[in-house]
């Protein structure tokens, strides 16, 4: 009987085939400099092999099909299909994996998150083969960056507008957030602004209710906000959000927001990545400060085996064009540990990231001169931990007291009075050398000898932590330098 | 009323001691100091006058003491004087602090004038209660 061997399989015989085998995995390969890289925390189903299973999301997030396609063949495909090009075991986390991966710039549209998103975190993150996967990081070449516009206003140019130097901007958001009428909101405002705020801030979900319309929100702020500029000589502004159902009523909001001179506009994430880009443009077109809130983001940035980093979103965020984001307070009430916060921070304001692992950051980034985004620090926060504060986020920076100033036992311009003085005592002091963040308590305490509010804040808070361990930290292994 | 411009103006007026090390620690960080000072306080005057240019080659906080000194008796009482510290390097090419180290004898605040207009929007304008009086008289 003769019996025939099987023809060796050829690359592009119908069927399936492994992703390895199909050319998305490749450990000589060398990342070009004009490549979006990509890194990925990779948990592969039980039994599956991780370079397959590094291999598909390289797939499924480029050119891949489950099975092959003799049409790969009227392309340049080697160039369009991403390339695993290293993967490592996540330190401390077996059964995961790093995968670092390359994608030729030619896959992505110019100045487009939604194109950049819609590969990266399309398709691969449903992918059966994979219990989770998680988006770490990304590398933005800077051939792909200069395609953005950026910050419409940017850290320094802000500052100048609003004239501010040499501290962090105090803001506050209205509280209680759903319930006030426009006129009792405009109340919280004017208080906050006149005890020494710079800013006030509308709640995320502020929109348009049926307790408060946004017109009227607008009005009101604004008549708060000329009147604590005149009572103070001093540049104020609030937060107007424009966020809304559709993109005619942000821009109709936008533009009211503009006709009554206000200096700043916000918006949340859930808006989406077309709505931000889109009003960033109208922000530069219009001198307008754009803040946004990064609401729903904790749903998919916070576990770390599934889903985005904060790290990716406040990339997308500085290529997108916004002015400020919330990106934690390390001592609040909301997750931030503080090595990946530090992170966060140096990619809204540094000129050019180089990788630190132990903040989480595993590529260099050039930011091309794209302006700087201002972060927020924002939830749980108050006057008597203003040293550590500093000592965390740094100067530019906004510090968000909202209950710590509405909360007050004597008022809400007293609760904002607490934190200017707190603050500026604080700054004073580092300015002078001295150990601020040792000396902290005395420093405030000694503050508050000239500051009725200040000390009263002191007592009501003094024992208010938020003390939990924390979900999203780096993982890494340190390595041994040369004392 | 108090102008709470400036990094400092809610802590009790610094004294030339303070001052002082404010300006050593802009000089630690290679930032060039300069003077200012002004009888317009509106929040929306970006230009104050100089009292000379920034003092970009200065190492001692003293030749800048010496200086405010000197503008100090010619304004004292009668303008604001605001210290500044400019930083030329990449990615800033602005100030880095800024506070105001003198105020005048008095300080009467700002006008809030309301112009009603149209969809009960309306048009403010801020006015400095002494800028009725011609630059150089008003305090």
């Amino acid at each position: 009987m003769k019996v025939t061997q099987p023809k060796p399989r050829s690359r592009y015989d119908a069927g399936v085939m492994q992703y390895k085998q199909m050319g998305y995995f490749d450990l000589d390969y060398v990342p070009k400099d004009t490549d979006v890289i990509a890194l990925f925390r990779v948990t592969p189903q039980d039994g599956v092999d991780p370079e397959e299973a590094a291999a598909a999301v390289a797939g499924e997030s480029s050119t891949a099909t489950w099975t092959v396609v003799w049409t790969d063949r009227l392309t340049a495909c080697e160039k369009y299909r991403a390339k695993c090009y290293r993967i490592d075991p996540v330190p401390g986390s077996p059964g995961s994996w790093f995968a670092y991966i390359a994608y030729d710039l030619d896959l992505f549209e110019p100045d487009s998150i939604v194109n950049l998103s819609a590969s990266i975190i399309g398709n691969v993150f449903g992918f059966k083969p994979l219990k989770a996967l998680r988006l770490e990081d990304m590398r933005l070449p800077v051939a792909y960056v200069k395609t953005f516009d950026g910050p419409a206003t940017g850290i320094v140019v802000e500052r100048e507008r609003l004239d501010k130097f040499g501290r962090p901007l105090l803001g506050a958001t209205v509280k209680p957030k759903l319930g006030l009428s426009g006129r009792n909101y405009g109340r919280v405002v004017y208080e906050a602004l006149k005890g020494g705020l710079d800013f006030t801030k509308d709640d995320e979900n502020i929109n348009s209710q049926p307790f408060m319309h946004w017109r009227d929100r607008y009005l009101y702020c604004m008549e708060a906000v000329n009147r604590a500029q005149a009572m103070t000589g001093e540049i104020k502004g609030t937060y107007l959000n424009v966020s809304a159902g559709d993109m005619e009523k942000i821009y109709e909001r936008a533009e009211f927001a503009r006709e009554l001179g206000s200096v700043i506009i916000m918006i949340d994430l859930v808006i989406g990545y077309s709505a931000i880009q889109s009003i960033a443009k109208w922000a530069r077109r219009n001198d307008m400060i754009l803040h946004l809130h990064r609401a729903g983001h904790g749903t998919y940035t916070r576990q770390k085996s599934h889903g985005v980093s904060f790290r990716v979103i406040a990339k997308w965020m500085r290529l997108a064009g916004v002015d400020h984001i919330h990106a934690g307070t390390v001592v609040g009430k909301l997750e931030g540990d503080p090595n990946t916060t530090r992170g966060y921070y140096d990619i809204c304001r540094e000129p050019y990231n180089p990788m630190r692992l132990e903040h989480g950051v595993f590529f260099d980034q050039d930011w091309a001169s794209l302006r700087r985004v201002m972060p927020v620090a924002s939830g749980g926060i108050h006057a008597g931990q203003m040293h550590q504060l500093l000592h965390h986020l740094g100067e530019d920076v906004v510090l968000q007291f909202g209950g710590g100033t509405i909360g007050h036992p004597m008022g809400i311009a007293a609760g904002a009075t607490a934190n200017r003085v707190a603050l500026e005592a604080m700054i004073l002091a580092r300015n002078e050398g001295r150990d601020y963040l040792g000396e902290g308590p005395d420093i405030l305490a000694a503050a508050a000898r000239n500051c009725t509010p200040l000390s009263q804040a002191l007592e009501v808070w003094k024992n208010v932590t938020f003390d939990y361990a924390s979900t999203d930290t780096p993982d890494f292994v340190p390595t041994v330098t040369a004392a | 009323m108090l102008l709470t411009q400036g990094t400092f103006s809610f802590l009790p007026p610094l004294t030339d001691d303070q001052i002082a090390r404010q300006v050593a620690y802009c000089m630690r960080n290679g930032w060039a100091v300069n003077i200012e000072f002004t009888d317009d306080p509106h929040p929306r005057n970006t230009y104050w006058e100089m009292w000379g240019h920034p003092m970009f080659d200065l190492k001692d906080p003293a030749g800048v003491m010496f200086e405010l000194a000197e503008c100090r008796k010619v304004h004292s009482g009668r303008a604001y004087i605001r210290i500044s510290a400019f930083d030329s390097s990449p990615g800033w090419e602005s100030l880095r602090l800024s506070f105001i180290t003198d105020r005048p004898a008095e300080e009467p605040g700002f006008m809030l004038e309301r112009q009603e207009s149209q969809r009960r929007t309306i048009r403010y304008t801020t006015r400095a209660y002494s800028a009725n009086r011609p630059a150089g008289e008003r305090y």
